[in-house]
């Protein structure tokens, strides 16, 4: 008899998380450089819920530009150095969803090591961590303001992260929730595949923006400031969009007070 | 379409790569067309409550299948031809048109008519027919429409979607000399009269096959137009062509598939036929070919064996919004789509179509509604990997130096502060340049380049809070 293969991935199971216990903080490459604020949002938040943060310093990034562009051989060195700098933290917690799925669902395929797989899984994206292993919905902000939410889809798909940013964002204060339609679509960043296959990328880009227009929403707000990046850049290219802002969620749920 | 010919079609992705083709191929047609679908065949799905376990179980099935391919495609072979099938086996494409032809030659074949069949498109066959003199029909109302057009077709299950009832009823009134109309039932009923002067004329019918079931020795074929039961019986002899990766291991199975392949392919809760072929009815003659044309391939490469669980649904392609802007065409070969872009790099190799994998955002639409669960986007990234290593048009040695440097200066915080300090000086300077070369140009031709923060990076902030 052959044994089958696991068709579809694990629900993932949160270890329980102690009060006291230090997070680490990984914060992407392009976060930390073009997007700061969702970093120190990121960490308010969690201080704000008094868990201990630290920062290791000799992060860089998590590999996941050079694995997506078939380059496995470099990515492992990156995916090596990530593991090496986090390897004595049992909580590592990241503002972004597609890094989270690179490290817990992509780096055994880069490097089969059970020490790499092991690090790889202990990586949560904030929301998740703030919604399913804190057990905490209401951060206490206020954003008046109309909202709506892209998810990034290694967010929804890889993580199955779906509900988190919705019942965190539903228990800010003055917030107007509205959600766009074809919420699930793609909005067509993709990575180097926005340089590679422009025209297509920018085709997808429009039927969102298209979308976000539609909800009427002033703010969008993401887990993933790399689709940001692409949405954002689209809505400040073009002058009548230029009005909507785009935002990290955890910037939103540190607003007010 | 000659092998060379399959070079200049595999392109259009890499064209875009590098002349940067400013809109997407596609027909609006077909967007709108995948779209509607989609929303339809996801009602009829989510009409059933334990469809996750059904997902599941086909799942399974299929996995065992494919890795039991030796011994039930036998069992398969010995069970329909001791009810008087010819059962014929094919290594390529080349082999499969030499059992055709000699099967056709040795009848006097004439004329063919065909029903819908992607194996055929794989080894096109009209071609090889037309080449021998041998006239053949397609018969499927998309197909034939796509044959008229002398066109290729843009979807696994809809071979026409790109064209408009009007596109259609324009092509009719050209090529069958019929008053125009763009009503699909008149249009419909115009195939219909051309089209049943060919079953009775024919010498031969061809057909795909859905289902090749291994212990009852049994060929299932569904359909919607009735034009596969007159092509499988109205002439005396009937040829079935089947990628080897077709066979089920029992019937008791088919009810699942049947359910599952109408709901996601075409929105049905069944198709308006099922044909189940057993053997040869005296008097007539029936024969097997299975195909192999690289599907073995894809039993060798571990990490990609679920690519062969595929039922060809066509669902894949209705929700990618790659395929979507891009149309069928653009993918150079047969099968399009997420789909497509996982076998075709098995099927004619990664010299031809190793472009492919990376024309996906690895967004995993299709892998969501795939009814036989394929990891659609984990493939993408392992035939990626493959492509770059490999002879193939996604290997570039620029790229291979970036990547190099790239992981140099990630592999430490210095050397990483002053690689993305060089990022942001460039996205400063870019600012004041007239054009964008390259990769920047890629990214300015419709987005705004992010702004360059004015404070500190994250870490810079930590740093210096450490500091005091
Ligand atoms: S890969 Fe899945 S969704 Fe796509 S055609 Fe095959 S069975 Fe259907």
């Amino acid at each position: 008899m052959i044994r089958l293969e696991q068709s579809s991935p694990p629900r993932w199971k949160y270890p329980t998380y102690e009060p006291g216990e230090p997070v680490a903080l990984f914060i992407p490459c392009y976060v930390d450089q073009f997007f700061p604020e969702a970093a120190r949002a990121t960490a308010e938040l969690l201080a704000r819920r008094d868990v201990p943060t630290v920062f290791p310093k000799e992060q860089t990034c998590c590999g996941q530009p050079a694995f997506n562009s078939g380059y496995w051989e470099d990515a492992r060195k990156v995916v090596r150095h990530f593991c090496d700098t986090f390897a004595d933290y049992r909580w590592i917690v990241c503002p972004s969803g597609s890094c989270t799925a690179m490290c817990r669902v992509f780096f055994g395929q880069v490097d089969p090591d059970p020490r790499v797989v092991e690090i790889g899984r202990r990586v949560v994206e904030l929301t998740e961590f703030l919604v399913e292993v804190l057990g905490v919905t209401d951060t206490g902000a206020r954003f008046p303001h109309k909202v709506t939410l892209h998810n990034g889809c290694h967010t929804r798909r890889e993580l199955g992260v779906i509900d988190p940013p919705l019942k965190l964002l539903g228990a800010v204060r003055d917030i107007e929730y509205v959600e766009m339609p074809d919420v699930e679509e793609c909005c067509g960043f993709g990575g180097t595949f926005s340089v590679k296959m422009p025209g297509t990328s920018l085709a997808m880009g429009r039927t969102k923006v298209q979308s976000i227009v539609a909800s009427g929403a002033e703010v969008v707000v993401s887990p993933d400031s790399s689709c940001l990046m692409h949405i954002g850049g689209m809505l400040r290219h073009n002058p009548a969009t230029r009005h909507i802002q785009t935002k990290h969620i955890a910037e939103v749920l540190v607003a007010g007070e | 379409m000659s092998t060379e010919e399959h070079d200049l079609q595999g392109a259009p992705f890499l064209k875009e790569q590098i002349a940067g083709l400013y809109e997407p191929a596609g027909s609006k047609a077909t967007g709108e067309a995948a779209e509607r679908s989609t929303k339809h065949n996801r009602e009829v799905t989510e009409a059933i409550p334990y469809w996750q376990d059904w997902r599941e179980a086909a799942s399974q099935i299929k996995q065992y299948a494919v890795a039991n391919l030796d011994k039930l495609l036998v069992e398969f072979e010995e069970k329909i031809t001791a009810r008087g099938a010819t059962v014929l086996w094919a290594e390529d494409a080349e082999e499969a048109n030499r059992h055709v032809l000699a099967i056709a030659r040795e009848h006097g074949v004439k004329t063919v008519v065909k029903g819908k069949s992607m194996v055929t498109e794989e080894m096109e066959l009209n071609h090889k027919l037309a080449e021998a003199g041998i006239r053949a029909v397609e018969t499927d109302l998309g197909e034939y429409i796509v044959q008229l057009a002398e066109q290729r077709p843009t979807h696994i299950v809809t071979p026409a979607l790109h064209l408009s009832a009007k596109e259609v009823g324009e092509l009719f009134a050209e090529k069958l000399g019929e008053p125009f109309s763009a009503e699909h039932e008149h249009l419909t009923k115009l195939a219909r009269k051309h089209l049943r002067q060919e079953f009775l004329n024919a010498d031969m019918g061809t057909s795909g096959t859905n289902f090749a079931i291994a212990d009852t020795g049994t060929l299932a074929i569904v359909e919607n137009e009735g034009n596969v039961g007159l092509s499988t019986s109205t002439p005396p002899i009937h040829v079935a062509l089947i990628g080897v990766e077709k066979v089920l291991p029992r019937i008791d199975y088919l009810p699942l598939f049947l359910n599952m392949l109408a709901r996601v392919g075409t929105g049905q809760k069944l198709t308006s036929y099922t044909h189940l072929i057993h053997g040869a009815t005296p008097g007539r003659k029936l024969y097997v070919i299975l195909l192999d044309n690289g599907r073995t391939n894809v039993l060798r490469d571990k990490a990609a064996r679920r690519a062969l669980c595929c039922i060809r649904c066509g669902m894949c392609l209705n929700v990618c919004p790659v395929y979507r802007r891009v149309g069928g065409w653009a993918y150079g070969w047969v099968y399009p789509g997420p789909i497509g872009s996982i076998i075709s790099p098995h099927l004619i190799g990664m010299d031809k179509a190793g472009s492919l994998p990376f024309a996906s955002t690895l967004c995993g639409a299709c892998s969501d509604v795939c009814p036989v669960k394929i990891d659609i986007p984990h493939q993408l990234v392992h035939l990626r990997h493959r492509a770059v290593n490999e002879p193939s048009p996604a290997r570039s040695l620029g790229d291979r130096l970036t990547w190099k440097l790239w992981a140099w200066a990630m592999g430490g915080p210095r050397r990483y502060r002053a690689a993305m300090g060089l990022v942001k000086l460039g996205v400063r300077l870019a600012r004041f340049l007239p054009w964008h070369p390259g990769k920047l140009g890629a990214w300015t031709r419709g987005r705004a380049l992010p702004q360059v923060p004015r404070g500190k990076s994250f870490r810079a902030e930590k740093r210096s809070s450490d500091e005091t």
